[in-house]
């Protein structure tokens, strides 16, 4: 089983469509073989069971349920084009017992099924002799293996692939090519062991005049010790996106020297006359009523950045940061941002909501949320464009922080916007500066209801695919990347998204044992390549964030619907291949003809093989001008 | 700027090749040379006032500034002229309209003139005074304001009581710029050696026998074509020529003023048709109803279906109402009270119904092409007067069923067809001569019509030879006073009117230009973007079949019909005699129809799952072709909609990005094409990508220089796009929080004290 060649997977590039939704033969080619046991390389078959599938759109289907340690495949056996469902078990969410031994009607006992990938499955058994106990056990064993002391399925893979691609980001490699250490910035090792923030990465830049030992006091005074650290730095005006966590201010006001001294150290750097920080939590009540926070602290109504204060955090005030301006994003919590994507769930699958559509997509609130982080990116972009620098952070400068210096920095870096730059964008700003994935996606954990998940990676892909559609020629990769992407977040096939934080990869020696994500992206790059991808290497891009252009990503939330058409390809992205097959056909044409003409003809007719309007005609012209 | 960015903030100027001079700036000396200035006149054009100084704000600023010019009311339009030296720009010249330029009104373009503290003024109430500003809307969705506080007092009343009175105030027909124009003209002119127009066919006009002859017989139809009424003898409501079933007798052609009578539309491949009529007013003795559905039935194995439109599409009122609100979200005064709107956005949209609207028109369109396709029964469409939703459906049908429809030329044969010799009533319903009495009547029922071609031309890009710009130009030219083809309300009207306004009496009708001689309005560059580069003709070898339309590439014949399970639905009989009789034999017609409510639920389930069947099968661009009417798949014109505001214009982006590469590729094969066959060299039938045209326009701007399109590419205003990007003012945020449930809003992202919420 494991011997399977390597092709074979590495082209299997979505192995969570379902294939009743009419698309990708290579789908549907790659798993036809399960039935008859070829699996992933080390993968295993645990259970076989004949099952009802209830299929929201096609009703219920007799058919046949496998489950290995990576997924869970149905195949129907009675509907005429077969359905199949191919649900990676990292992508359940939820699995619970539906209707009871002595339940009434039809397909009343089964098994009810939560994917984070939004969609819902149920499959119904006999009620006879306890038929649901073993699969419903397996299941929750397996959906959830790190609530059973197993191992995450990326651990037991054996995939290979031609390209390793966990050497897709150096860091190093990435600081020079941004120009970086300088005479301003330096590199610091300082965190080599961890030591000084437990979530950060090993390698940071910071100011240059800023000592280890200035570093470590300002540690104490950030939450969780995330000290300001830059991301990105403007090659031409040397303006800086640094990164952090929120001050440690608390109820009192609290102040600190090194933290204030630090922070003009990063405006000082390119000689910025006001440092902007972005605060990307929402606080119009905040800034208006901070004499009144004893008082608001008991109401309901306190916003959320004097909760921080209640525990200790808060913001930067003017008075202690004379050299600096705050400017809040109103970008809610992670709490929020769950909730409304729930709502969202709610009205796309399985049915759209039919009734007042465009109102209900407005109550959930999801598009809205998509505007406010996209808008506050576009101000971070627009500040360093303008030549000042600028330090953005949220609670913990894991989250929304996040979302905005990447999103910032694909508008204002061409190089993120190629297929490798989006990785090592991913890799640098989410992965080693600790984004929780291990939290927000609950890989493996069987604890649904955990308050700290929340897709904020799923919305900033959002954003990037709503970039994506107002700059069809911007971006190199496709939105296929994009689903992969989000597929393999939650599938726990690649290492890629595992773990909270770089010291937690060490520890488990992640990239020693598992397979990278851009290991199977970049063996078959062709085929997340955007064909009208037309680089321009100093472009900045700013999208519009109004809801006039910002639409629904429904070939990923609703694309379980079959009455969504799935294209393989847009038409336009069809005509254009198309065309440019042709061109190339007509060139080689062209040149044969030019060749066999100019043979017997002397050699000055065979200067051109590029297409060019005037000579072949000139060509023609001589050629039959009898002389 | 972005400092005040916490803070609701006006915008400060941004750069902008625009000279901006604030009003202490003005210096008097500059006044006499003013006066000269006028846009270059049409002929037949004749400038009724004038005033200088006037103020044009900058549309998408809320600052006092803008340019000085001079303000102008001709018969034609009301006109701007600035007083700064026009900047010729590439990307506007290339798409200049030849009637009138950007900072043009045509006279009926205009559809509201608000005043000082936007006081919506209207005809007939002027007196002395005037505003010191004054806000024109049009209906191109272009928003104009004048400050006529600079001018002299008696210009100023001289040139606001003309706009007024021109725009607003009632007229008649002659006084229509059209008819000055075509006598003063000799058209056709230009027109001869335009490309697009060389080729041998031309839109058929459908106003001589021949015409629906050949047009029945392309179908396949077995109708009777009546020309009796080409001098209007029969009834001056019913069309010059047209087609009825066989079985009307002659005695029923002259009854009832056309009422009642069913007029052929087309003919599907299996022999059923459809028909459209005005219904009969209900005092009439049946068994007319009864011989016309008979007649009907006839036609093709005695099966007939009828759908009365007025029972369960809205009214024409309705249609007017919902657009209206629809329209006002575009109508943008300044950008603070755009971004404020932003947050309401899908709502509001929602909450005008013109989404829906469209969905129910091509809803309906589905289930009539349902009928003719998988149950092949003959169809009858009705509507009082039937020359309204009967034209929006019947013409939806036709490009759904029929690939022809969808090319340039055979649209603008279908809106020929449907809609001019259809009869309905163009010069009413945009009430271009502002009658009191026609205030009722007007109703944007033909834009309906576009919005509906366009969502399904965006559904299925590579149908159609004509692109979304092209829609956009059309749905503007209707308020163009100067094409036949808008200006009256049916045959006998337009007959009538062009002969009475003949210079030379008693021979031929006066000649003015059909709206499809594009040529009066754009060269032929700019009519290049009028083609989709995504369309491919079929390949050649297929002509042929398609000609005869033999129903072979129909591939919806071999649909399974296990897959419908849906019961016949009442109204609905096929095959048996005995069952038409006795159906026939009920009193009144719309006691066959289902009353919309009980209605809905079941033709919407037929309906999808007719597309459902339909979709499992591989799209064919020449074959039928269904609208997704689920919601995300319903969306807002944005061409047309958003193309005159300035902070929703995404710079080097939108869908032009992609369409403007193809385009240039295909100039590309298509140079090589004509290289290859200089050598003599037969290209296999397989290219059939590469018709031989010229590069698109687009193309060319893109490939020539470095220059960024629009998304709303071709219609950009001549501005120095500012780099600087729109940033919404974050007003609204408290009012977002009420939408969060409970108090999550308020807890930290990890580990919130639980005391705390």
């Amino acid at each position: 089983m494991a011997s399977a060649s390597i092709p074979v997977y590495s082209s299997s590039n979505n192995p969570l469509e379902n294939s009743s939704s009419h698309n990708a033969s290579r789908e549907s080619l790659k798993m036809e073989p399960l039935a008859d046991c070829s699996l992933l390389p080390g993968e295993e078959r645990i259970i076989d069971k004949d099952i009802i599938y209830i299929c929201p759109f096609s009703g219920a289907l007799k058919g046949k349920v496998f489950i290995t340690n990576y997924r869970l495949y149905f195949k129907s056996t009675d509907a005429d084009p077969a359905v199949t469902l191919d649900v990676p078990l990292g992508a359940i969410g939820r699995v619970e017992k539906m209707g009871g031994a002595s339940s009434r009607g039809e397909n009343s006992y089964g098994l009810d099924i939560t994917c984070k990938d939004m969609r819902n499955l149920r499959f119904a058994l006999k009620q006879e002799g306890h038929s649901r106990r073993d699969i419903f056990d397996i299941l929750f064993k397996y959906a959830f293996p790190l609530s059973h002391g197993l191992l995450l399925f990326a651990y037991l893979s054996q995939e290979k692939f031609e390209e390793n691609g966990w050497s897709v980001y150096k860091p190093m490699e990435e600081f020079r090519r941004q120009g970086l250490p300088n005479d301003k910035w330096r590199v610091t090792f300082i965190n080599a062991n961890y030591e000084l923030c437990d979530t950060y990465p090993t390698i940071l830049v910071v100011p240059f005049k800023a000592t280890e030992e200035d570093l470590r006091k300002v540690c104490t005074f950030r939450s969780r010790g995330r000290i300001p650290v830059l991301s990105w730095i403007h090659r031409e005006n040397q303006a800086v996106i640094c990164r952090c966590s929120q001050p440690l201010v608390g109820m009192s006001g609290k102040r600190n020297k090194d933290d204030e001294r630090y922070l003009d150290l990063i405006r000082e750097a390119n000689g910025t006359a006001k440092l902007t920080i972005y605060d990307a939590r929402p606080s119009v009540n905040a800034v208006a009523n901070k004499a009144l926070a004893s008082c608001l602290l008991h109401c309901m109504l306190v916003s959320e950045v004097r909760t921080e204060e209640a525990t200790g955090g808060g913001y930067e005030g003017d008075d202690a940061y004379q050299n600096a301006e705050l400017v809040f994003l109103d970008i809610h919590n992670i709490h929020v941002m769950r909730e409304s994507l729930k709502k969202l769930k709610d009205i796309v699958y399985p049915n759209v909501e039919e009734s007042h559509w465009l109102s209900s997509l407005e109550s959930t609130h999801w598009l809205e949320h998509i505007k406010l982080v996209i808008s506050g990116a576009i101000q971070v972009a627009d500040k360093i464009s303008g030549g000042n620098s600028v330090v953005v952070h949220c609670s913990d400068g894991w989250d929304r922080t996040a979302q905005l210096t990447s999103l910032a920095m694909l508008m204002l870096d061409s190089h993120y916007r190629t297929l490798r730059g989006f990785q090592v964008l991913l890799e640098k700003e989410w992965i080693s500066f600790g984004h929780k994935f291990a939290n927000r996606i609950g890989h493996g954990d069987k604890n649904h209801a955990d308050q700290d998940r929340s897709p904020i990676f799923v919305q900033f892909i959002d954003c990037v695919w709503q970039m994506t559609k107002q700059f069809p020629t911007a971006f190199e990769f496709n939105e296929r990347l994009l689903v992969t992407i989000l597929d393999h977040l939650f599938s726990c096939r690649f290492g890629t998204f595992l773990f909270n934080c770089e010291r937690a990869r060490d520890t488990n020696e992640l990239r020693s044992k598992t397979v990278s994500l851009w290991s199977l992206v970049n063996s078959d790059l062709s085929f997340y390549q955007n064909p009208f991808y037309t680089p321009e290497s100093n472009r900045v891009l700013y999208p519009v964030a109004s809801m006039r252009h910002l639409e629904l990503w429904v070939t990923y939330y609703i694309r379980w619907n079959p009455r969504i058409r799935q294209q393989q390809q847009s038409p336009v992205e069809q005509r254009y291949i198309e065309l440019l097959a042709l061109r190339d056909e007509y060139l080689k044409k062209l040149e044969e003809l030019q060749l066999s003409d100019s043979s017997p003809n002397s050699s000055h007719l065979s200067n051109s093989s590029t297409p060019n309007a005037a000579s072949p005609t000139q060509h023609i012209t001589h050629l039959h001008t009898p002389f | 700027m972005l400092s005040s960015l916490g803070s609701v903030g006006g915008k400060s100027a941004k750069p902008s090749f625009v000279s901006y001079v604030t009003p202490e700036e003005i210096k008097s000396e500059k006044e006499p040379s003013r006066k000269e200035k006028h846009p270059d006149l049409l002929p037949g054009e004749v400038v009724f006032c004038s005033a200088s100084t006037v103020l044009k704000y900058t549309q998408d600023d809320l600052s006092q500034r803008g340019v000085f010019g001079a303000l102008l009311c001709t018969n034609f339009r009301v006109s701007f002229v600035s007083d700064e030296a026009p900047t010729e720009e590439m990307v506007r010249t290339l798409f200049k309209n030849k009637l009138y330029g950007e900072n043009d009104i045509p006279l009926s373009c205009v559809d509201n003139i608000y005043g000082d503290k936007r006081k919506l003024i209207t005809g007939g109430l002027v007196k002395n005074k005037y505003p010191s500003k004054i806000i024109i809307h049009c209906k191109d969705l272009r928003v104009f304001q004048f400050s006529l506080s600079f001018s002299k007092e008696e210009d100023a009343k001289k040139i606001f009581q003309g706009i007024v009175h021109h725009c607003l105030e009632p007229k008649s027909l002659r006084c229509l710029f059209a008819f000055s124009y075509c006598e003063n003209t000799s058209y056709p002119g230009s027109y001869s050696y335009c490309r697009e127009h060389l080729r041998k066919k031309q839109t058929v006009m459908f106003d001589s026998v021949e015409d629906w002859t050949q047009d029945m017989k392309r179908t396949k139809g077995n109708c009777r074509v009546v020309s009796e009424n080409s001098n209007f003898e029969l009834s001056p409501k019913l069309p010059q020529y047209f087609i009825v079933p066989t079985n009307v007798s002659d005695e029923d052609l002259t009854k009832y003023q056309g009422k009642g009578l069913p007029m052929w539309c087309w003919s599907h491949h299996s022999g059923c048709a459809l028909f459209k009529t005005a219904s009969i007013p209900l005092v009439q003795e049946d068994n007319v109803c009864c011989r016309m559905l008979t007649a009907v039935a006839h036609n093709h194995l005695y099966s007939v279906k009828t759908e009365d439109l007025s029972d369960t599409l809205p009214t024409v009122q309705d249609i007017l109402l919902s657009y209206n609100k629809f329209k006002q979200f575009f109508l943008i005064d300044n950008t603070t009270e755009f971004w404020m709107s932003d947050m309401k956005w899908f709502s509001s949209l929602d909450n005008c119904g013109w989404l829906d609207i469209i969905r129910q028109c091509l809803q309906k369109a589905v289930e009539v092409v349902e009928s003719l396709e998988k149950e092949n029964t003959n169809v009858l469409i009705m509507e009082e007067g039937g020359s309204d939703l009967c034209c929006v459906v019947s013409s939806l049908v036709q490009l759904m069923l029929d690939p022809y429809y969808r090319t340039l030329l055979g649209f603008q044969s279908l809106v020929q067809k449907e809609w001019v010799a259809g009869g309905h009533a163009f010069l009413d319903r945009s009430n271009h001569l502002h009658l009191k009495d026609k205030v009722e009547s007007q109703s944007p029922v033909f834009l309906l019509f576009l919005e509906c071609v366009w969502q399904l031309q965006q559904q299925h890009g590579p149908a159609f030879q004509f692109s979304e710009t092209y829609l956009t130009v059309l749905s503007d030219s209707v308020h163009v006073p100067v094409f036949t083809t808008f200006l009256f309300n049916n045959d006998s009207h337009r007959d009538s009117l062009l002969r009475a306004e003949s210079p030379h009496t008693q021979r031929s009708p006066l000649n003015c230009p059909t709206v499809w001689d594009w040529s009066v309005q754009f060269d032929c560059k700019a009519q290049d973007l009028f083609t989709n580069p995504l369309y491919t003709e079929k390949p050649k070898q297929d002509t042929s079949v398609r000609k005869s339309y033999r129903p072979r590439h129909l591939r919806q014949l071999s649909l399974p019909s296990s897959a419908f399970k849906t019961p016949p639905k009442k109204g609905f009989f096929k095959d048996e005699a005995d069952n038409l009789k006795k159906i026939l034999g009920v009193k009144r017609l719309s006691r066959w129809m289902l009353s919309p409510s009980s209605d809905s639920p079941q033709t919407s389930s037929s309906v999808r799952e007719f597309y459902e069947a339909w979709q499992t099968k591989p799209l064919d661009y020449h074959g039928l072709l269904l609208p997704c009417l689920d919601g995300p798949s319903i969306r807002v014109w944005m061409q047309r909609y958003l193309r005159w505001i300035h902070d929703v214009q995404i710079l080097g982006g939108g869908p032009v990005a992609m369409l403007s590469k193809v385009s240039e590729i295909l100039g590309e094969v298509q140079e090589l094409q004509r290289q290859l066959d200089r050598h003599g060299c037969t290209l296999t039938s397989n290219h059939k990508g590469a018709r031989p045209r010229a590069k698109t326009a687009a193309a060319v701007i893109a490939a020539r220089s470095s220059v960024r399109l629009s998304s709303s590419f071709p219609f950009v205003t001549s501005r120095n796009w500012s780099f600087k990007p729109a940033i919404p003012t974050s007003l609204l945020q408290s009012l977002m929080v009420t939408g969060i449930p409970g108090n999550l809003a308020d807890r930290e992202d990890d580990g919130g004290p639980e005391s705390l919420v």
